[in-house]
């Protein structure tokens, strides 16, 4: 016997290791759960590989910081210059958006209808990944002791990433969407198919569970549908790339992920979502055009001036003299109303005492996109109505109209009517009086965020 | 140059010691762990299953081969999602080839260790789909094209880095 194993001893030792191995993928798998005789080993495995990548990450953007934020800075204040007139453009985004959220928030409280918010996230860092072409995952550089905990989700600004798989004391493993064992509740944005998200073996990512009979078009987009109860509900997800037919007549739709899984860096964790009815105070009485009205230029009170004096000399504006206006006009006939559209931003640079500035009157009803330089969006698609004009901030004021009421000053006289022309050239029929100059009334925006994001 | 067939006698064995190896086998598993992050293309490599059939062909122990194979193998699992053991069961396959085979052929030249990289890729690859799928439950799809693709960049990685760890070889 001895002489038997002493002759067939590799090949016996061979098969007793493959043996073993075998039994506890059986005993995994039948457990089926992240259970306790497998985690001791991921444990020490992640421990001693995770401090080295977390050393060579935070070396790596310790120096990138450094060489970005202190010595290579070309191009920064031209890089700065666009992110001002893109924050512009998008707090005019945002105002128009509130309303129409405010408007769902409201049909959402006739509904009794339960919305997911987003409460807390926690930024982290992708410090290494599962080493495995068959295991798309990544480790980011938080854990339990962060808060971490299994399923939450995991996004970036673009779009969805993953969930969180596993999490260790100071690490956790994060599975992305494009892995063959991912699933994510999604839904089409413009056909509301809904469908399940799932990774392939060459790391595409399919929708499938979609009925051949409908019709997806490549470039719509998906986003989350929020059945999968990890994600949030309306996250994007990624662009249809491709349609074919596939097998069991469903269709074979292959998307490209709005997040780039391929070069992760930095990544938000949802550590609490909270799930309720908007409240009726949560819409609250101030509509979007009274805050922009806020943001925008209004009229201080100015002492009355002769109105018959010459206007100040303007480098962008004419003023000529124009017909009077309808009476009870949507833009307000006050001799005391004047209607601004500022040109060169939101904010434009008005010298007190001009009158002008680099705004250009304009009447609301006819001012057009292009007439706004500097890419700002024109401004909200609803006219102001008269009801408006009962809110609680001044309707003269409201966003669309930009027709300011002055709160006349006792005594002063109306001013002649005047066709103020831009310098490009489009004009106007406003009302404009020299006497009433036109002040900004910078007020910082802070818009209101459901997510508190917590500093790490 | 050909592979060349020799006894048990002329083939020389190597042997490596405690910290290189420990420490060749974490590098290796740490570089396939974090370099894909940076540079995408890199997970197209299994640099612990290089490590594997470098330290086989060098010892020249089935049993030595199969226990680094195992070893390895089970820390690579260790780092991803899957069961423990799916990798452990495909690199102990092929520990225990290489170093078997290592005892047969010189695998001291480039072309033999292309050769030789090459079919064990695939043999660690079949082995990982047949556990996978088997074992696991795994719905993985196995595509010719992209097995031969990595055989073929597994292969030339190996030539260039069997160069580098010989460096760390010593004599018995």
């Amino acid at each position: 016997m001895e002489s038997v194993f002493g002759r067939y001893r590799n090949i016996s030792i061979l098969v007793g290791v493959l043996f073993l191995q075998v039994l506890g993928l059986a005993v995994q798998v039948k457990r089926n759960t992240d259970n306790k005789p497998t985690r001791l080993l991921r444990v020490w495995t992640v421990s001693a590989v995770s401090p080295f990548e977390k050393a060579i990450v935070w070396v790596q953007s310790g120096s990138s910081h450094l060489w970005h934020d202190y010595l290579y800075l070309r191009g920064v204040r031209q890089e700065n210059r666009d992110l001002k007139a893109q924050i512009e453009r998008l707090r005019l985004q945002e105002v128009r958006l509130k309303e129409d959220a405010e408007q769902a928030r409201r049909l959402q409280v006739l509904l009794g209808f339960k919305e997911q918010y987003i409460s807390q996230t926690l930024a982290a860092q992708v410090i290494g990944s599962c080493g495995s072409a068959q295991s798309r995952c990544v480790y980011l550089d938080k854990g339990t002791k962060d808060g971490l905990s299994p399923d939450m989700a995991v996004i970036t600004a673009d779009g969805i990433v993953g969930k969180v798989l596993r999490t260790f004391s100071s690490t956790a493993q994060v599975l992305l969407i494009d892995d063959q064992t991912s699933g994510v509740g999604a839904i089409l944005e413009k056909s509301r198919l809904q469908g399940i998200l799932r990774g392939t073996a060459s790391g595409d990512v399919v929708l499938e569970k979609v009925m051949s009979d409908e019709q997806v078009q490549p470039g719509e987009n998906v986003l989350t549908s929020g059945g999968d109860l990890v994600f949030p509900k309306g996250m994007p997800v990624g662009t249809v790339v491709s349609v074919d037919k596939g097998s069991e007549s469903f269709l074979n739709i292959r998307l490209k992920p709005a997040a780039n899984l391929a070069k992760l860096e930095e990544v938000l964790v949802i550590t609490k979502k909270e799930s309720k009815t908007p409240a009726l105070a949560d819409t609250g009485s101030a509509r979007a055009v009274d805050i922009l009205a806020q943001r925008l230029p209004s009229v201080p009170q100015q002492p009355a001036t002769d109105p018959n004096a010459p206007p100040p000399p303007t480098n962008n504006l004419k003023i000529t003299p124009a017909p009077a206006s309808p009476a009870g006009s949507a833009t307000g006939t006050n001799n005391s109303t004047v209607t601004v559209k500022p040109s060169q931003g939101i904010a434009g640079p008005v010298k007190p005492g001009t009158g002008t500035g680099s705004g250009t009157a304009s009447q609301p009803k006819t001012a057009a996109p292009g007439a706004t330089p500097a890419g700002v969006q024109p401004a909200l698609p609803k006219p102001a109505t008269p009801s408006q004009a009962n809110s609680s901030v001044p309707a003269a004021k409201t966003a669309t109209s930009k027709s300011v009421n002055s709160n006349p000053t006792p005594g002063s006289e109306a001013s002649p009517q005047k066709n103020v022309v831009n310098s490009a050239g489009s004009s106007q029929n406003p009302q404009v009086s020299p006497a009433q100059p036109v002040a900004p009334k910078p007020q910082p925006i802070t818009p209101p965020s459901p997510s508190e994001d917590k500093p790490h | 140059m050909p592979i060349t067939y020799t006894s048990q006698e002329q083939v020389e064995v190597y042997r490596f010691s405690i910290p290189v190896a420990i420490g060749i086998s974490l590098l290796a598993l740490f570089l396939q762990a974090f370099v894909p992050l940076r540079i995408g293309f890199f997970s197209v490599f299994d640099l612990p299953l290089l490590v594997v059939i470098f330290f086989a062909l060098a010892r020249r122990s089935p049993v030595s081969g199969l226990l680094t194979g195992a070893v390895i193998g089970l820390l690579q699992d260790a780092l991803t999602h899957q069961p423990i053991g799916v990798f452990g069961i495909a690199k102990t396959v092929v520990g225990y080839g290489a170093s078997s085979l290592g005892v047969k052929i010189d695998v001291e030249n480039a072309a033999s260790r292309f050769l030789v990289t090459l079919g064990f890729y695939i043999v660690h690859e079949s082995v990982y789909f047949l556990i996978a799928r088997v074992l696991v439950q795994l719905s993985l799809q196995w595509s010719w094209v992209h097995e031969l693709t990595s055989a073929l960049a597994n292969a030339a990685m190996a030539v260039a880095l069997f160069a580098l760890l010989d460096r760390f070889k010593q004599r018995t």
